[in-house]
């Protein structure tokens, strides 16, 4: 089984060299960590900076320069910032080849929910209704289960959406699987996870073809 | 020449009354309009509709404004900080509009810039469609979101020069280039005000046509909402 940041270091396997790349609050900004060798991306915050560097030292945190998630950071060189309109030009407009983002709930057939509970939590959608509606590329990153155990990966979402059918893969702490028209088709195992047991964790389609490999971390 | 320059934030924010709807500029803590924000919250004005990406925190930003049940209406996209807001809008105090980041930051310009709506595909299928029309492009549903204008815009610059020409620092710019295009009096408070000549024209952020107001803030606080740094090797 993965913990947070071995679900990082799977996704960052799926970046490619000279992508422009967002990542959501919580498991997806560890995925900055886990950059392959030889690659390289340019990661993108929605509230107007390309190219963000890691949280600054001690000392040199600048109120005026922070990520999506409020968060002091840094810029690196070849960096750029931008208002808050062009920055989801970007996101819109498809210039943006990666999303990875969090969610509370997916369906086999690519919904997500993760912006809203009824009556609980009233946060708000922040950009996440733009990104999942533009982006080419949506892996979203969570655990299997919920805190109370339940499944994470349904056949619908009970919670109301953030947005329909797009969603192309998901990492789990347990599985790695790609969004079909059949459901979650399942590629890869966390180590030593059984295919039982995700079959188990799962309340969505699961399709099963043939020898499940092991996640090479 | 108008004279655009006026001495502080109280004289800034003269002719904001009650029931006006405020645009205000600013990502969390980043970039907001705090010395104006503080001249609100001693005017007592009330019953605000404030269109801004955030709702700030209990005791900074726009949550001054809420302990003081000044406003009456938030159009935001994320207001997760704020307990007392959360309070407010779970009792039915405050009426709260939601709104998809982007269609928000759009919205706002496309009120400056003299269009009137968009279509997006941002909150399709979701309930924030509801009611919206659909019409399909490449074949793909997008939903009609409307432009947004304001009583008054409140922006908050780096520097500025008396002509309202301004440099935003950092990712403090956010949302203020776009509110500054859409109020119908726009006041900028700058850390910095200078004289015409002293800003680059080619790095000009806001051009001085869409700034009514201008004035250089008393003193900025600009509170980090969550300071991560690392380790020195």
């Amino acid at each position: 089984m993965l913990d947070k940041n071995g679900i990082a270091k799977r996704i960052a396997q799926e970046l490619r060299d000279g992508w422009y790349v967002n990542l959501g609050i919580g498991i997806p900004t560890l995925v900055a960590n886990y950059i392959p060798e030889g690659i390289s991306v340019e990661f993108q915050s929605e509230n107007g900076l390309l190219g963000m560097g890691p949280f600054p030292y001690e000392g040199e945190e600048d109120a005026d320069m922070i990520n999506a998630g409020k968060q002091t950071v840094t810029t690196l060189p070849g960096a750029s910032i931008f208002d808050s309109s062009t920055s989801f030009a970007m996101i819109r407009g498809q210039h943006v080849q990666l999303t990875v983002l969090g969610a509370m709930e997916v369906a086999d057939n690519g919904d997500i929910a993760n912006w809203k509970i009824p009556g609980k939590m009233v946060k708000g959608m922040g950009g996440a209704m733009d990104l999942v509606a533009s982006a080419e590329n949506i892996i979203v990153a969570m655990m299997h289960a919920n805190k109370a155990g339940e499944s994470k990966l349904l056949t619908e979402c009970t919670l109301p959406i953030t947005g329909v059918q797009c969603v192309k893969k998901v990492v789990t702490n347990l599985a790695v699987m790609d969004i079909t028209p059949e459901g979650f088709k399942l590629l890869e195992r966390a180590p030593g996870v059984s295919v039982e047991e995700i079959q188990n964790a799962t309340a969505g389609r699961l399709v099963v073809e043939g020898e499940i490999p092991e996640m090479i971390l | 020449m108008i004279n655009k320059v006026v001495s502080d934030a109280d004289s800034a924010i003269d002719g904001i009354q009650d029931n006006m709807t405020l645009m205000l500029g600013g990502f969390g803590l980043c970039g907001i309009p705090e010395n104006s924000i503080g001249a609100l919250v001693k005017s007592g004005v009330k019953g605000l509709t404030c269109i801004s990406n955030n709702a700030g925190v209990d005791d900074f930003g726009l949550g001054l404004l809420l302990q003081g049940r000044q406003i009456k209406k938030m159009v935001s996209s994320y207001v997760g900080e704020n307990d007392e807001f959360e309070r407010q809008m779970l009792s039915g105090e405050l009426e709260v509009d939601l709104i998809p980041q982007g269609s928000l930051a759009e919205r706002c310009r496309a009120g400056g810039a003299g269009i009137p709506a968009f279509f997006t595909p941002a909150g399709y299928g979701t309930e924030i469609a509801e009611g919206k029309e659909v019409r399909e492009f490449n074949g793909k549903p997008h939903i009609l979101e409307s432009a947004l204008t304001a009583d008054f815009a409140i922006v908050k610059a780096w520097k500025g020069d008396t002509n309202g020409n301004l440099v935003y620092k950092g990712t403090a710019r956010n949302f203020n280039p776009a509110i500054a295009m859409a109020g119908k009096i726009t006041i900028a408070e700058v850390e910095e005000l200078v004289e015409p000549g002293e800003l680059d024209p080619n790095f000009i952020h806001t051009p001085g046509i869409f700034i009514q107001r201008i004035f250089q803030g008393e003193k900025y606080e600009k509170r980090i909402e969550q300071r991560t740094v690392r380790m020195r090797d």
